[in-house]
């Protein structure tokens, strides 16, 4: 529809448009562009013809430095790439590495795992919706939203030591157990959470002003979307039901019970819908999550791939050696090649990773879900208004970290 | 006929209200309303650093806007290479002028007895002496006449403004905010149309006096009680003028970083936000004194309290009966302020073109509607 | 699941097909470059397969090996939910394939990004330029003889920008009036 107008608007020359149109720069240093993009915009008064995004200006050459670094250094890098739920990557890419390995984590890692990752997606939701609350000029709900996340954050740091930069993932298992008071914890904090998503949604769902800036703004279509490579909320807002936590399990998803919201328009009214919905999805799987954490050991049993615990290190010779071949050589990964994907809160996280035989990988590519919206962005914003733009960029959420690596 | 003394008080009028009461109360209590009142709807403390010499307390961060306004003072001045210099200079002034000399015709309170009050159908009546304009700069007959053609002029401040920058994004806020306010000003003007047939006079002191009435002998006939639609639109209507959020497009914040005001810096930038500011400050006195009875507080008159249509029933002097209304007046100007700061800080902002559709299509109706059935009413009662 | 659709690739294709290999639950063809767009868009369009999704383009750097570099082409079908890989060998000297921006719209940034991480162009892409990296910067810094530590030469102020009007009449203004001129 949007392209149809965009055409529309190029068709005619005789109207002499081609002398009304003006070129804005939405720069990198603006209050909106969510960790720096650049939109060249061709604007006829406040419609856009054509819509040039630059990207590139948060690259810190993740995927170079990572061919230096042994298999485990490579975590701190992960925290990095979608910093607003630096969990989910970490886990995306252990994954990847064992599966690459042949093994599978421990019963009581998987759960433990499923439980940090959905409250790194809630923050990453409360990130979003607060955010785009913040740019359509409703402060209140953006400072509501990230009270929420702080409370999220709090119980990471109980559970990992940092609120943002985690690095919580071990090849194998994770860095530690739970504390105990975990279960008391999420008790307390949960309430919180839902009086937050309450507020967002009696501040923003039902508002005239809310509904109008969003509806059938941003719209996208289903094949397009699919045919762009959109995942996650984004594609699921325009009626495809692609959840890879439904359709190819990983982690404890397969034994929790939980619903995949799944809009109908593809506008930003929908996506703004599918993220606050599950944000509620996130909460009961986290419940039923601690409800049955299973016990046992956390960690994989291997010493090729785990460290072994500090009194054998300090104690023993072959602990000693262990942990040194492991830290200096790295874990010694067969050669071969493997895509390992999970449901990031921006949609299809993916991990290529080639290794060849040595304790570094050879090559370790993230597949970023914003960098394809980034791509398709402009078939969204093109025959829109100049403030559409803000609400089409806050719902997909991008994040620079992510786009640019 | 204009004596030295009415010239002292003439200019200390002038003096109060503009420098004493709408400039301190616009500038730094709205900022600190902005910044304290949005912290506690938010739930944060907001700024409460800044303190006086050695005085450990913040008392109640007001030194923080002090501070604010220092500041703005001392900062660099920085001007785009390509600015046009000269209405880049002048463009905030043209914007603070307007807002401060709509001060003038707003009534404190009533025009003071010098002789003896009694009370007579509602009204004061002065015997004895001769009443004195103490409590506002002007008391024009053409009151809310002037209002309306000088806000017309704060039209230029904002264009002139943006067009000066000689950036795309001020342009744009230039642009929107020009189409905005003059949108709106049609709405602004027909929806007082029905009050000013309803008291059938332009005076602003002489509406505040006729709300004094009470009607059926209980309710006191403000503004609001005889056109409440005009009030709904009116106020929509000057939020937008004074680009008040959720109206607040041509500032855009997020979309066209800050819109018209871009380039702005140091005590120019103060100049604006000071107009918008003072702009809320006069809505709200405005609204108080044409809808809400202005310096009217029920029931009491010259005397003292009327409760009923009998004589006095509670004596008040008339120095009392004059604090008493100013303080009124200044209660319902800075509640309607506060209204405001309420709609500012919980609704999104529109977009643009949903703004004109709300100006021309929707609220233009309404007032022209709303404007001949006040006049049918009025023929027929 | 997905084997059924790497035997009927197979099937199809016989002659561009040079290797399939089913390790680690990951399906993968090895695909001669001669044949990728046929391929492309056979994947995409068949009934069974319906490869509807290009998840992610990217390329790999062997250096030491005769070809160079490898595409990878990462498929997705969103009905039939299974997946598929294909690697495409490339050589090192003037490395170009073919775009398939025609089949699959993500293609058209994720060639972007390997044409500015790797060098490699992509025959028939509307807009090949660098994504994340700045128009003058010189090398192609994923490939392995680009060292983790390099400095790039001093840019001079861009005194113009990109200028938008004149692609945008070039683009569409122009374009559309040839069109208009054809049409009988």
């Amino acid at each position: 529809m949007n392209r149809a107008i965009a055409d529309a608007l190029a068709a005619a020359p005789e109207r002499g448009v081609q002398e009304d149109v003006m070129v804005l720069n939405m720069g990198p240093s603006h209050p909106a562009m969510h960790g720096t993009v650049r939109m060249v915009l061709t604007l006829d008064g406040e419609t856009v013809i054509k819509c040039d995004p630059e990207i590139g200006y948060l690259h810190r050459g993740f995927e170079k430095q990572c061919e230096n670094a042994t298999w485990s250094q490579v975590f701190p890098y992960t925290d990095r790439l979608n910093y607003c739920s630096p969990l989910l990557n970490n886990f995306g890419y252990a994954l990847a590495v064992e599966k690459m390995l042949g093994i599978k984590a421990t019963d009581r890692c998987n759960y433990i795992r499923t439980i940090l990752g959905e409250m790194a997606r809630l923050a990453d939701h409360f990130t979003s919706l607060g955010a785009g609350a913040l740019e359509l000029g409703a402060m209140s709900a953006f400072l509501y939203a990230v009270e929420a996340r702080d409370h999220i954050w709090d119980l990471v740091e109980e559970v990992t030591g940092a609120r943002l930069t985690v690095s919580f993932a071990r090849i194998g298992g994770l860095k530690e157990d739970l504390p105990d008071n975990f279960a008391e914890r999420w008790e307390a904090t949960e309430p919180r959470l839902w009086d937050v998503i309450k507020k967002l949604d009696q501040l923003s769902t039902k508002n005239r002003i809310f509904m109008d800036r969003m509806m059938n703004t941003g719209v996208i279509g289903a094949d397009e979307a699919v045919s762009l490579g959109f995942t996650g909320p984004v594609l699921r807002s325009t009626g495809v039901a692609y959840d890879i936590r439904k359709d190819s399990p990983y982690f404890a998803y397969d034994r929790v019970d939980f619903e995949v919201p799944v809009g109908t328009n593809g506008d930003n009214f929908d996506r703004y819908l599918v993220r606050l919905e599950e944000m509620k999805q996130s909460i009961s799987i986290i419940r039923q999550c601690l409800k049955g954490l299973p016990g046992g050991p956390l960690n994989v049993d291997d010493p090729h791939i785990m460290l072994p615990p500090k009194e054998l290190v300090y104690n023993s010779i072959e602990g000693m050696i262990n942990h040194f071949k492991l830290i200096f050589e790295g874990i010694q990964v067969p050669a071969g090649e493997v895509y390992s994907y999970t449901e990031a809160a921006n949609g299809e996280l993916g991990f290529y990773i080639v290794s060849n035989g040595t304790g570094k990988p050879y090559k370790l590519r993230v597949r970023p879900p914003c960098f394809y919206f980034m791509g398709g962005i402009d078939r969204m914003i093109e025959g829109g208004m100049l403030s559409d733009i803000i609400p089409t960029f806050d719902t997909i959420n991008m994040i620079g970290g992510e786009v640019d690596r | 006929m204009f004596s030295p003394i009415d010239f002292a008080i003439l200019l200390l009028k002038i003096g109060v209200i503009t420098l004493g009461f709408a400039l301190p109360i616009g500038g730094l209590l709205t900022l600190y309303g902005d910044r304290k009142l949005s912290a506690l709807i938010q739930n944060r403390v907001g700024p409460n650093r800044a303190k006086v010499f050695g005085i450990q307390s913040s008392l109640l961060s007001l030194p923080q806007f002090v501070a604010d306004g220092i500041k703005m003072l001392f900062k660099e001045d920085a001007m785009p290479d390509n600015a046009d210099r000269f209405w880049h200079f002048i463009a905030p002034a043209l914007a603070l002028l307007p807002a401060i000399t709509l001060w003038a015709v707003i009534p404190f309170g009533d025009l003071y007895c010098t002789g003896t009050v009694q009370v007579k159908d509602y009204m004061d009546v002065c015997v004895g002496g001769e009443q004195k304009n103490y409590f506002s700069i002007a008391n024009l007959d053409a009151g809310l006449l002037y209002v309306f053609a000088i806000s017309s002029i704060s039209v230029y401040g904002a264009a002139l403004a943006g067009w000066s920058t000689n950036s795309k994004f001020a342009l744009i806020g230039g642009l929107r905010s020009t189409a905005q306010m003059i949108s709106y000003e049609v709405t602004m003007g027909l929806s007082l149309a029905g009050t000013m047939l309803i008291y059938g006079t332009l005076n602003l002191n002489e509406m505040a006096q006729q709300q004094g009435a009470l009607l059926g002998g209980w309710l006191p006939a403000w503004g609001i009680v005889y056109q409440p639609v005009a009030f709904f639109l009116f106020f929509i209507a000057m939020m937008a003028e004074t680009k008040r959020a959720p109206f607040d497009v041509p500032e855009g914040e997020s979309e066209i970083v800050a819109g018209y005001f871009t380039e702005f810096s140091a005590l120019k930038f103060g100049a604006i936000q000071l107009s918008e500011y003072v702009g809320t400050i006069f809505v709200g006195a405005l609204v108080a004194t044409i809808f809400f009875g202005g310096w009217q507080v029920p029931f009491l008159y010259g005397d003292g309290f009327h409760f009923g249509s009998g004589g006095v029933d509670i004596a008040v002097p008339y120095e009392g009966v004059v604090a008493l209304r100013l303080v009124a007046f200044i209660a319902k100007t800075l509640f309607f302020v506060l209204l405001q700061f309420m709609l500012r800080w919980t609704l999104p902002r529109f977009r643009y073109d949903q703004i004109m559709n709300l100006g021309w299509k929707i609220l233009l109706p309404i007032s022209i509607a709303n404007l001949v059935i006040t006049a049918i009413i009025v023929l027929a009662f | 699941m997905s084997r059924a659709a790497l035997d009927s690739l197979v099937a199809a294709f016989p002659q561009h097909i040079l290797e399939t290999t089913d390790r680690l639950g990951d399906e993968v063809a090895i695909v001669a470059p001669a044949g990728l767009l046929e391929i492309a868009n056979w994947l995409r369009n068949s009934p069974e397969l319906a490869f509807n999704m290009l998840s992610d383009v990217t390329a790999v750097d062997y250096l030491a090996r005769n070809p160079r570099f490898e595409v990878v082409y990462q498929l997705y079908s969103v009905s039939k939910k299974h997946r598929l890989r294909l690697r495409v060998p490339v050589g090192a000297e003037s490395p170009s394939l073919s775009s398939v921006t025609s089949v699959w719209l993500s293609a058209n940034w994720a060639e972007r990004e390997v044409w500015d991480m790797y060098g490699i162009r992509f025959e028939g892409h509307p807009d090949l330029r660098r994504v994340l990296m700045y128009e003058e910067f010189e090398g192609h810094p994923l490939r392995k003889d680009y060292p983790m530590q390099q400095s790039q030469p001093r840019m001079d102020l861009r005194r113009k920008e990109r200028d938008a009007v004149e692609e945008y009449k070039t683009l569409y203004v122009d374009k559309l009036a040839q069109a208009r001129k054809a049409e009988p």
